[in-house]
């Protein structure tokens, strides 16, 4: 294809877009009301998901040292053993005396009375990559020489991992659900925007156009609208995330509730709104005219 | 050129023969008229010239290529040797006159001084001096239906195909315009126009090909269209 041609045919793609204002504009907006759809739900899953997570993470085991071990470093000796047993995040050594001082801080003094350090053991706080293999990891801790005892809510766990596979699921049901409904609306969208054009396609059919040369000016509009689209729909959502977090953020204070900033996920959002509102633009716009072509 | 030897044509969808061992050879710069009754196989003729349908049997050639044979994707090859002309015009309503024109250059990789200097002379030559930036919607129909046979005729085609091109316009334009596609013949250009006119048809002495209920029932060259039309 000699360059004038090609540039003739980018410039009619931009050209339609000026003529075909009112459906490039049905079109831009289509597609950044599903992104923003889909992107909601899935920043809300995100979101959802680092909330379990970070309530997974206070859920931990504690691993008491065997009572022979009486010197605080030799049992704090033991931290590297334990941070060799797979799934192990952290660990955190706590002595004895520490302890005490945790207990006699906690409850009442009086409670403690007649009990010193000596009745309690050295301890380590152990903190899993995944608490869904904590029954394994707490098993493989318990024979850990100088371990003597490994205490895991086990109970608390499993309701967690419960939790997080049920929401898992039903946001990946949501969200697939939201692609397939989007890219329908989308895809329809753009047919009914192309259906207007088809005596148009078949004139340039008659007069001897190939399917090349009749595609490339909906490729470029495609592009273009589906870009724009996408663009649009990251900054109005950065927009609607920054505004719903911070009002949820400031009526929760000092809650347990954080959120993710939408700066850490903005080029992962971008990118997807992007590549889909160019996707579902040039593929749909092509495969829309696809039916005019065949005359 | 055109020829078709014993074509016919079933519609899939309706069953209806359209066209019956259909024999017809229109030569290298002829002026015919292809006359009928509604539904008489015209336009089907001329769709099966164009590419737009393929035949049930038989065999054509349209200037030089195999029509029976030839693929989906060499269709724009066989139109580009082709100018087809319609009776509602099928101008693109939001481009101006001389690029409806012009377009017709840029489909076969015409250069912009190419298209500079063809597509003026062309618009000169059917009488639309001065209408350039003119858009269809503002023109009458013998307007219209001029820039059509303009752009029918800017890549210099051998034959032009005209479906009822004067359905749409007053007796006088009709006769003008006729007198233009003689104009275009005379510059060695083959023309075929299907209509059911029959006063503009004996206005000429060209040949007629009748067809009526799928045959070919009459071919006179400089005869008159005598048939009932409607």
């Amino acid at each position: 294809m000699r360059l004038s041609r090609g540039g003739y045919l980018i410039r009619e793609g931009f050209r339609s877009i000026g003529t075909h204002r009112f459906m490039s504009f049905a079109s831009v907006t289509i597609i950044m009301a599903c992104l923003i759809i889909m992107g909601s739900v899935s920043l809300l899953s995100v979101n959802i998901d680092m909330l379990i997570k970070d309530l997974e993470n206070q859920n931990e085991i504690a691993a008491f040292v065997d009572d022979s071990i009486v010197d605080p470093e030799a049992a704090e000796a033991l931290e590297s053993s334990l941070l060799a047993v797979d799934n192990v995040s952290s660990v955190e050594f706590v002595s004895r005396a520490e302890a005490y001082d945790n207990f006699v801080n906690r409850y009442d003094e009086a409670i403690m009375e007649g009990i010193d350090e000596t009745w309690l053991r050295h301890r380590f706080i152990i903190h899993l990559t995944d608490i869904a293999l904590m029954a394994q990891t707490k098993a493989e801790l318990e024979n850990v020489p100088g371990i003597a005892k490994v205490v895991a809510r086990l109970e608390y766990a499993e309701a967690f991992v419960t939790i997080r596979n049920v929401v898992s699921v039903i946001s990946l049901v949501l969200i697939v659900m939201l692609v397939f409904v989007s890219f329908f609306i989308m895809s329809n969208t753009i047919k009914l925007a192309t259906f207007g054009r088809r005596e148009e396609i078949a004139i340039m059919k008659m007069v001897g156009a190939n399917n090349g040369f009749i595609r490339l000016p909906f490729v470029v509009e495609g592009l273009v609208l589906g870009s724009l689209g996408g663009g649009l729909a990251f900054i109005a959502e950065w927009g609607i995330y920054e505004l719903l977090t911070g009002r949820l953020v400031g009526t929760l204070t000092g809650s347990f509730i954080k959120v993710v900033p939408f700066r850490s996920m903005a080029l992962v959002v971008l990118a997807f709104y992007m590549g889909t509102g160019i996707l579902v633009g040039a593929f749909g716009g092509v495969n829309a005219i696809k039916n005019y072509l065949k005359v | 050129m055109v020829r078709m030897n014993d074509v016919t044509k079933v519609y899939d969808s309706s069953g209806t023969v359209a066209l019956d061992g259909v024999d017809l050879t229109i030569n290298e710069g002829e002026f015919v008229f292809l006359v009928g009754p509604s539904g008489s196989g015209k336009t089907t003729i001329m769709k099966l010239i164009t590419g737009e349908i393929r035949a049930t049997s038989g065999s054509i050639n349209v200037n030089d290529f195999d029509m029976i044979k030839i693929k989906r994707r060499k269709l724009p090859k066989v139109r580009r040797t082709l100018g087809v002309i319609f009776q509602d015009y099928r101008l693109i309503e939001n481009m101006t006159v001389y690029d409806n024109v012009a377009f017709a250059m840029r489909v076969v990789g015409a250069s912009s001084r190419e298209i500079k200097k063809r597509v003026p002379y062309v618009l000169e030559l059917v009488g639309l001096d001065g209408r350039e930036k003119r858009f269809p919607n503002e023109l009458s129909g013998g307007e219209q239906q001029r820039v059509a046979i303009a752009r029918a005729l800017v890549n210099s085609p051998r034959m032009i195909v005209a479906d009822e091109p004067t359905g749409n316009l007053d007796p006088v334009r009709s006769l003008e315009l006729m007198l233009l596609f003689e104009k275009i013949n005379e510059m060695g250009t083959t023309i075929l126009v299907v209509t059911h006119e029959k006063e503009l048809v004996n206005a000429f002495s060209k040949r007629v090909i009748t067809i009526d209920g799928g045959h070919v029932t009459g071919d006179e060259t400089g005869g008159y269209f005598t048939h009932e039309t409607e």
